[in-house]
């Protein structure tokens, strides 16, 4: 199958799927038998893209134009391939985790829920397969509206009201500022191709790039930069595995990714370099992987505490992109994928706990270690895969953007990393040890009641919930060992970079 | 033979068959009639628009009266658009009407009300084809004084009162044009359009000539109900019957639109009359005035279909505002706009009729419980909603990415922005109803609400379609405005 055919069949596949989801949607046996045929199907589907665009091609294929003179077109680059492939992998162990969790939490409308994940996978892959800005805005925007039933899936008075923040503050950024951006892109460039080296070099004056790159990034709502990130904790009021794959992985990805693509091929790193437009954004970033690092250690609950995680550490992408040099776009995307695989493990193991035990404040968790061993284990490798250290793949992208911080002379980025690092010891790693501790004994209450047989057996979530947290937290190990192949894939996105090196 | 007296059977067959439908005096047959003339109509219209991109403007002289002596009909691009889109909305509501009027229009008036109908659609035609300003006149008071008619047909008494408001109001509308066109003939001496726009720029600079502009202007803003003449178009189209409120909402202020770029642009010569007059500088702040102002106040309306209502008026801001952006990208997306509204608010207040055939009510609150009552009804009305947004891959998007290049082009950003805030106030308006039918659980003993009747699903379908596959690919609606833009602003800048 040649990648032309392969990259609109990595839209079609999750399309085909909603279809198949739907039609099984009386026997729910079938129906995650059909979401685990699409999601296979779609990971074969975009690995078979891998080889052309190792061999450093660039396949394109252009689907219809959607106005004159602007086509709405598929390419594969390897920054979008690797979004890609995370995510479809990814897919796959959320999909397994997906029945476990449902099932035991006695979710109700699962076809629907099934469904719209599907479309937000087609989404998602028609955000990494974009050609040009166009296409981009059109998923990015399809992405947002298809998880909104995911998010409210719920559909009390919470979920109504996250909605509400999720959508508002999604669409109001992308319409507001994003598609203004584009237009304005659109004359003064007279392409939105993605391109290497950018399209804006030396057609516009430096005040026009640097409000132009701040529409870009602000708009860009899904990379959760402050002050637009309220739509990521709100939208916890949603199933785990939402929490786990869209706003772990898929959701907040395509935005730090569209981030990372607007910066490489729309503006080119050189041009930002020269006119330091991106500077001040660097530092907005900067302040968002703190102050997001601080709010996340006041949360007892489980999920926004990871929440206000992630938004810490997409900011590390954000900065990787606008230090404005090459080891920062690569450090940056690979943290997409390190990053992804360290945190759908911690929200998986959220959910375990959640299915297991029903309990979502961490101050409840102590001593559910000894009880569910398998999962707070994972917990701990994710944990210190997030906080980058080896063996753990973050530990390479981290390493990256240091090293990228460094050769800026911006000392100020390298403590902030560091002192991040820190801090997420402190808000992830008490969360792993408090479990294994022992268990408080029953605070006054429960008077004469059987008691139940603390650290005595092991009552894990189903095995559905278990072995795809097992998975990727194996997963964050291998990335360790693989971090060389990975940077050798994405390097070409910058042309020759100079200097850093990582892996063997 | 006959394809040369197209023009003429554009207009003629539904004024013909308007007074045929008194005389049959049976509501399903004049059912019937109305079906088989809208679609012929739908057909001409077509049959037009092809032969326009094929060869060019048609110019047709009325019973063989050679123009400017004679009434002569004009088909250029942008008349042969409109004139497929009032068609199919025509031809689209007819269907859709059988149910709907049955419902909320009096059995023994039903075949009166196909009357109006036919008489509407041909004075909206008329106004479209026509290439005399007197003709026109005559066209604009056919179709407003059927569409009195038609509003008062509303089973609620309110609706006596805001058909009487919209008499009196578009009365002074038309009077305005019309002293307008006095003027203008007093000092060319003609009433061809063609003879007009050769004529005045000469004289631009005389007093007349501007009174007689600002006469024209005020007239046709009453008619289109620009901000702050839009007072007789909420309740007028909250009152009607459903069916009408989705053709007038799509057409008859889009023809006003129309009226509105023939009279500034084709009669005063395009933007060169704007150094005289700045008439654009007044029109740019009044459509925007009216997308964020009528915006805001549909945030606060409860009644859906007066929701909807003062959406339009905000959506006619936008087609206002690209009219006066005069440059091809904002006068091409004003233009765009026409047709992409058109499809959206029909499939809107479609929606809304749907709802009402079942549920008896268009107060929001009746809304609860709908999205899983009757799903297609309420997928119909997110997908119309999001094209009011203007999400990508829906025709609003389409219209607004060509207006925010118009204003950019021009370097002005505040516009630009204005464009987008109204979008996102959009979003408010709709997910407050989309809130309401999928979070709200329905009330008790609607357990026998069920899906609207096919008749009635099926125009609201292929409206969705339309608003999503006109957002996808554009390039047929965005080359015929494009086309339509330079036909009338001159060349390419």
């Amino acid at each position: 199958m040649s990648p032309e055919i392969a990259m609109p069949l990595a839209v079609a596949v999750p399309l085909v799927g909603v279809a198949l989801i739907l039609l099984a949607r009386n026997r729910p046996n079938l129906r995650e038998a059909m979401t685990m045929v699409t999601a296979f199907s779609l990971f074969a589907v975009v690995l078979s893209i891998f080889p052309a665009v190792i061999a450093g091609e660039r396949p394109t294929i252009v689907l219809f134009e959607m106005f004159p003179g602007l086509r709405f077109a598929l390419s594969a680059e390897p920054l979008g391939t690797t979004f890609a492939g995370i995510a479809s992998l990814l897919w796959i162990v959320t999909s397994i985790y997906s029945i476990g969790y449902m099932r035991g939490h006695h979710e109700q409308n699962q076809t629907r829920f099934y469904a719209f994940f599907a479309v937000a996978l087609a989404t998602t892959m028609g955000v990494a397969f974009s050609d040009n800005m166009l296409t981009l805005f059109t998923f990015y925007e399809a992405l947002t509206l298809c998880t909104f039933p995911l998010v409210t899936h719920a559909g009390t008075d919470e979920a109504r009201r996250a909605g509400r923040v999720y959508l508002g503050i999604l669409l109001g950024t992308s319409i507001g500022l994003q598609l203004l951006a584009v237009v304005a892109t659109w004359l003064i460039a007279g392409t939105l191709d993605f391109t290497d080296g950018g399209i804006l070099a030396g057609k516009a004056s430096d005040g026009v790039i640097a409000v132009l790159l701040a529409l870009y990034i602000f708009g860009i709502g899904k990379a959760a930069l402050m002050p637009f990130h309220r739509w990521l904790p709100a939208a916890m009021v949603a199933p785990t595995p939402v929490s786990a794959l869209l706003h772990a992985v898929a959701v907040v990805k395509a935005g730090v990714f569209t981030v990372l693509k607007v910066t490489v091929y729309i503006f080119g790193i050189d041009l930002l370099a020269t006119t330091g437009a991106s500077t001040w954004l660097a530092y907005m970033a900067a302040a968002t992987i703190l102050i997001a690092s601080l709010v996340a250690m006041t949360k007892d609950n489980l999920k926004a505490r990871l929440a206000y995680s992630t938004i810490s550490q997409l900011s590390y992408i954000v900065l990787g992109a606008m230090m404005a040099t090459g080891a920062g776009v690569v450090g940056g995307a690979m943290h997409i994928a390190m990053h992804a695989f360290g945190k759908i493990t911690l929200f998986f193991c959220a959910g375990a706990i959640l299915v297991a035990s029903h309990k979502t404040e961490i101050s409840q968790m102590q001593g559910l270690g000894r009880r569910m061993p398998f999962t707070f284990a994972a917990f701990f490798l994710g944990a210190l895969s997030i906080i980058g250290l080896p063996p753990m793949g973050g530990s390479w992208s981290k390493f990256e953007l240091v090293l990228a911080a460094a050769d800026t002379g911006h000392l100020v980025f390298v403590a902030v990393l560091m002192i991040s690092s820190l801090l997420n010891i402190a808000y992830l790693i008490p969360v792993a040890i408090r479990g294994f501790l022992p268990a408080p004994a029953e605070a006054g209450g429960n008077p004469g009641g059987n008691h139940e047989p603390d650290g005595g057996g092991i009552s894990e979530a189903p095995a559905f919930c278990v072995v795809p947290l097992c998975f990727t937290a194996l997963g964050c190990i291998v990335l360790f060992f693989y971090a060389d192949w990975l940077y050798a894939f994405l390097r070409p996105i910058t042309g020759a970079i100079t200097g850093a090196i990582t892996g063997g | 033979m006959i394809l040369l007296h197209l023009p003429a059977l554009q207009v003629v067959v539904p004024l013909m068959a308007a007074p045929a439908c008194v005389l049959l005096r049976h509501g399903r047959i004049a059912w019937a009639l109305a079906l088989v003339v809208t679609w012929t109509a739908f057909a001409v219209a077509l049959a037009l628009l092809l032969q326009v991109i094929d060869s060019g403007p048609i110019s047709y002289a009325m019973g063989g009266w050679a123009p400017p002596w004679g009434i002569e009909y004009r088909v250029d691009t942008l008349a042969a658009f409109i004139l497929v889109i009032v068609t199919s909305i025509g031809a689209l509501v007819v269907p859709f009407a059988r149910a709907s009027v049955e419902r909320e229009v009096a059995s023994d008036r039903i075949y009166l009300f196909y009357t109006m109908y036919l008489l509407c659609l041909s004075g909206l035609l008329g106004i479209t084809i026509t290439g005399d300003a007197f003709n026109l006149f005559v066209f604009l008071e056919i179709s407003s004084l059927s569409s009195y008619v038609l509003i008062s047909l509303g089973r609620d008494r309110r609706a006596l009162t805001a058909a009487f408001r919209y008499l009196i109001l578009g009365t002074i509308g038309a009077t305005f044009y019309i002293i307008g066109v006095g003027m203008i003939y007093m000092v060319t001496g003609t009433l061809n359009i063609a003879d007009l726009a050769s004529k005045l720029p000469a004289m631009a600079d005389s007093r007349t000539v501007h009174m007689a502009l600002a006469f024209l202007t005020v007239g046709i803003s009453l008619k289109l109900a620009l901000f702050p003449l839009h007072l007789w178009l909420p309740n007028a189209y909250a009152f009607a019957p459903t069916a009408v409120t989705v053709f007038l909402a799509a057409t008859a202020t889009k023809v006003a639109v129309y009226v509105m770029i023939r009279i500034v642009y084709t009669v005063f010569g395009g933007p060169a009359i704007f150094e005289q007059m700045p008439i654009d500088e007044m029109l740019m702040g009044l459509g925007m005035l009216s997308m964020i102002g009528a915006s805001l106040v549909a945030i606060f309306q409860d009644n859906v279909k007066r929701l909807l209502a003062y959406s339009s008026l905000s959506q006619i801001g936008y087609m206002v505002l690209g009219l006066s952006l005069a440059n091809v990208s904002g006068l091409a997306g004003g233009i765009v706009h026409i047709f992409n509204h058109a499809m959206m608010k029909a499939a809107l207040f479609m929606a809304v009729g749907c709802i009402f055939y079942r549920v008896g009510s268009v107060h929001i609150d009746a809304l609860a419980g709908l999205g899983r009552r009757m799903p297609l009804t309420m997928a119909g009305f997110v997908i119309g909603g999001l094209s009011l947004i203007g999400a990508p891959l829906t025709v609003g998007f389409v219209s607004k990415w060509y207006l925010i290049q118009g204003a950019l082009e021009r370097g002005l950003w505040p516009v630009a922005l204005v464009i987008l805030a109204s979008g996102l106030l959009a979003l408010i308006y709709v997910w407050r109803i989309v809130e309401v039918a999928y979070f709200r659980p329905s009330p008790d003993g609607a357990t026998e609400i069920r899906e609207a009747p096919l008749s009635m699903l099926i125009p609201l379908g292929v409206l969705c379609v339309a608003c999503i596959y006109f957002g996808i690919d554009a390039t047929a609606t965005m080359d015929l405005a494009t086309a339509a833009a330079v036909e009338l602003i001159g060349s390419h800048p």
